[in-house]
């Protein structure tokens, strides 16, 4: 058993190491005593791409909710005091220096050689958050036409509620989980549902800025009980500005069966595979969903980014645990205590040590991601793993390689989707 | 949005009141087809289309004044260039692209896209974006080649300051490409040509006549992000789409004035802007508002917290409204209190909106604010970067 120590990060007031039992109800927990005879806000989105799209989501009633927590006092820290900046050079890594997310100094034993392990409800999950740390359920309103809010709202006793709660350790303004089901209390896997409920709160936002992000165990997941994270942060990330190469499929278009396109992370330091457009959210959630079943099933962990108003999603193949654990990691790295999770990857990283933030580099930021980043070839057999489980299938260019031979005016016409980045924050999104 | 608005004036004055009266009659004399934007009002709508623009998209000039133009794309316009296009105007650049755009009719075309912040010379504060459409014309091509897709690579610092040669070489030959049917999907020499001499003539034109007032615009911005006045023109981008009522007031300048005000808050108290920036807010304050209320304000501000509370305040005319104010200190990306915000609520107003109590939509406001501001010095230009295509 391959296991490492870390400092986990507390994401709820509720989660005191070496905790006994909770203290019977009377609490308001989210636990089936007392959440079905509580009222909470609930948001009803819409799942209609059609329906028109306002920020009042996020603005009014994310933002809103989270900072009414905020003057309660219910966070550890107050990250909008966290010092950020824009480390200078062409990604545009974005460093935050957070002394506040890693206050517990006793770090703690994580299994980090198994991606899939069973709920266990005598460790801390969700169940046993105060209902104050929820801002609202998120549920489907389709049965009204467009999206709707209700501060009070009864929970439905037929069905396990989706919650929004914050992250009591926050590395934004506006950082919330979305525990899918909270009852059913799930381990921490992806299946097609959640991830389509994650998809939809990306489009209820309909702003760029807010993504979501997925951690499987063994790529820093804390937390064996389903769920995502968000937040907003009103810059790109440089992965959302890099590069990349579209896998040509056998399909028309080079696209898949239902629509979706499948790309490849060029000129960035951790390779990861791009899911853009499907015919219709449910398709391209549909292919991400079995490349990530395929991953769990393989004992890979990932993390998974989902941007542009749940349009895009990035998927990370990962092995920093694991090195981790073989002592694979120069101690350099180790000092700087980043957990490389989807945050981290797309190039947003949060620094415990001012000196680690007075001295990020690009280079240093792109040195501690390339450590993240599976090895070209085993991106290869990963992927090919990926491509068998979700029926895609790659078409190799043999055409292409006879015309490289010829003479192009700069040789870049013939990879066609492959051409150099000009200049900073100079976008070539496919 | 309003779907159609019959009195145009606001969007009149948007342009008179900036530039010069006859600023419209210049823009009309112009033959190209390009819209101008104004960032300072909520939702960065049309003040401007030009007659030709209106022939081009079939749109009459009262179904477009007002509204975003985000309302000429659709499905085959590509996400990467829109998102380029957010990028500049959240960065204040200028940014050239291929687009889809839709005719009322529903028909796509494609047009070469550049747009441009237009920079007051003096204090590099934004006054207006405008955004020239130019149709490609499809030529037959003589190269093959393959090219999937019509994407053209914008590039934003090259059109801001002037091609470096080799990324213009490389530029030249990303847009003539040719597609698989032979023809050119992209824009091309031409098309850029006639852009950049259109963004000239929208220059000349909102400069004509200013002799008066002395005010020189243009699309390069001269002043360095430290000074307050660019400062507020960024605040003024970010904040423009928050349309509730609140002031923003700056602590480290003596007195601790008002450095933004919103139009809701313009609206609500009947002053207009240039009567209330540079003022402290207590303007707001009369014969019946309570002393001690001020005294919890100015308690909060030292302690440098926050604090909701309920006071009498006055509007312009002299009459009176209860105001249901909360104060917060807003912090930077330094992680230093770089404003404090006042949210005024009227509580005769008080209503819910969306479900949403009067309240909430408060915290919903310092919510957007706060997130606004964070990121404010992400978008000042850094410092320029040389050309590093590879």
């Amino acid at each position: 058993m391959l296991t490492i120590k870390r400092v986990p990060t507390v994401v709820s007031n509720y989660q005191e190491e070496g905790s006994t039992e909770p203290i019977g109800c009377g609490r308001n927990c989210l636990g089936k005593c007392c959440l079905h005879v509580s009222k909470l806000p609930l948001y009803g989105f819409s799942s209609n791409p059609n329906s028109p799209k306002s920020d009042v989501f996020l603005s009014q009633i994310l933002l809103a909710q989270w900072e009414e927590r905020m003057e309660r006092g219910l966070f550890r820290y107050d990250v909008t005091a966290c010092e950020t900046k824009v480390i200078p050079g062409p990604q545009g890594f974005i460093a935050q220096l957070n002394e506040g997310r890693h206050l517990k100094k006793r770090p703690t034993e994580f299994r980090v050689d198994r991606v899939l392990q069973p709920f266990d409800p005598a460790k801390f999950n969700f169940t046993k958050v105060g209902q104050e740390e929820v801002l609202f359920q998120f549920e489907n309103g389709d049965a009204v036409n467009n999206s709707y809010f209700l501060e009070r709202a009864a929970v439905d006793p037929t069905k396990a509620p989706n919650v929004v709660a914050i992250n009591v350790s926050p590395i934004e303004y506006g950082h919330v989980l979305l525990i899918p089901r909270v009852l059913d209390c799930y381990p921490q896997r992806i299946d097609q549902e959640s991830l389509l409920l994650a998809l939809y709160m990306a489009a209820e936002a309909s702003n760029p800025y807010f993504r979501l992000g997925y951690n499987s165990l063994g790529a820093f997941a804390t937390i064996n009980h389903l769920h995502f994270q968000a937040y907003y942060l009103n810059v790109q990330f440089p992965v959302e500005k890099a590069m990349t190469e579209m896998i040509t499929l056998a399909g028309q278009s080079g696209v898949s069966e239902n629509g979706v396109k499948v790309s490849k992370l060029v000129n960035y330091p951790v390779r990861g595979i791009v899911f853009t457009e499907g015919k219709s959210m449910n398709d391209l959630a549909e292919v991400v969903a079995n490349a990530c079943i395929c991953l769990q099933e393989n004992n890979i962990p990932f993390n998974v980014l989902i941007s542009d108003c749940g349009r895009r999603i990035y998927l990370f193949p990962q092995c920093y645990a694991e090195k981790q654990a073989l002592g694979e990691v120069s101690q350099e790295l180790l000092d700087t205590q980043v957990n490389p999770a989807v945050w981290e990857i797309s190039g947003h990283i949060v620094l415990k040590r001012r000196t680690d933030y007075e001295e990020a580099s690009e280079a240093s930021a792109w040195r501690l991601l390339a450590e993240v980043s599976l090895s070209e070839e085993r991106f290869e057999e990963v992927k090919a793993y990926i491509f068998d489980a979700t029926g895609l299938v790659e078409i190799k260019d043999e055409v292409k390689k006879d015309e490289e031979k010829e003479e192009q005016f700069e040789g870049n016409v013939v990879e066609p989707m492959v051409t150099p980045c000009f200049q900073e924050g100079c976008l070539v999104l496919q | 949005m309003d779907t159609s608005r019959s009195d145009s004036d606001p969007f009149r004055l948007s342009l008179t009141s900036r530039y010069s009266d006859w600023v419209l009659e210049a823009l009309e004399e112009l033959s190209d087809c390009f819209l101008i934007t104004d960032p300072a009002i909520s939702g960065h709508p049309i003040v401007f289309a030009s007659q030709s623009f209106l022939s081009m998209s079939g749109y009459s000039k009262s179904e477009i004044l007002g509204r975003n133009p985000r309302l000429f794309q659709g499905p085959e316009t590509d996400r990467g260039s829109v998102s380029q296009i957010r990028e500049a105007v959240r960065t204040r650049q200028s940014v050239q692209v291929n687009l889809v755009n839709y005719r009322k009719d529903g028909t796509p075309h494609q047009v070469l896209f550049h747009m441009s912040p237009v920079f007051v010379e003096e204090d590099g504060s934004v006054l207006h974006f405008f955004a020239i459409q130019v149709p490609i014309v499809r030529r037959p091509g003589t190269q093959h080649g393959a090219c999937s897709k019509g994407l053209l690579r914008g590039c934003r610092d090259e059109v801001r300051k002037g091609c470096d040669a080799h990324a213009q070489k490389v530029f030249d030959n990303v847009c003539n490409r040719v597609s698989e049917e032979g023809e050119t999907c992209m824009a091309g020499e031409l098309e850029r040509e006639r852009a950049l001499n259109a963004s000239n003539s929208i220059i000349s034109a909102l400069n004509r006549y200013n002799n008066f007032t002395g005010l020189v615009v243009s699309t390069k911005q001269c002043c360095g992000p430290r000074t307050i006045p660019a400062f507020s023109s960024c605040l003024n981008l970010s904040l423009g789409g928050i349309n509730k009522s609140f002031v923003l007031s700056d602590p480290h300048l003596p007195g601790m004035p008002i450095v933004y005000a919103s139009d809701a808050f313009l609206s609500l108290t009947g002053y207009s802007r240039c009567e209330v920036l540079g003022r402290n807010s207590k303007f707001l304050n009369g014969p019946g508002t309570c002393s001690k209320a001020l005294q919890e304000i100015n308690k909060s501000i030292s302690a440098e917290k926050s604090c909701t509370l309920r006071l009498l305040n006055y509007r312009k005319d002299g009459s009176s409204f209860w105001n249901l104010f909360h104060i917060s200190p807003v912090r930077n990306a330094t992680g230093k209190i770089a404003y404090y915000i006042g949210v005024i609520l009227d509580e005769a107003s008080k209503g819910e909106l969306n479900g949403i109590s009067p309240e909430m939509l408060q915290f919903g406001t310092v919510g957007a604010v706060k997130v606004a501001v964070r990121s404010l010095s992400f978008s000042s230009s850094g410092p320029s970067w040389s050309s590093n295509s590879r």
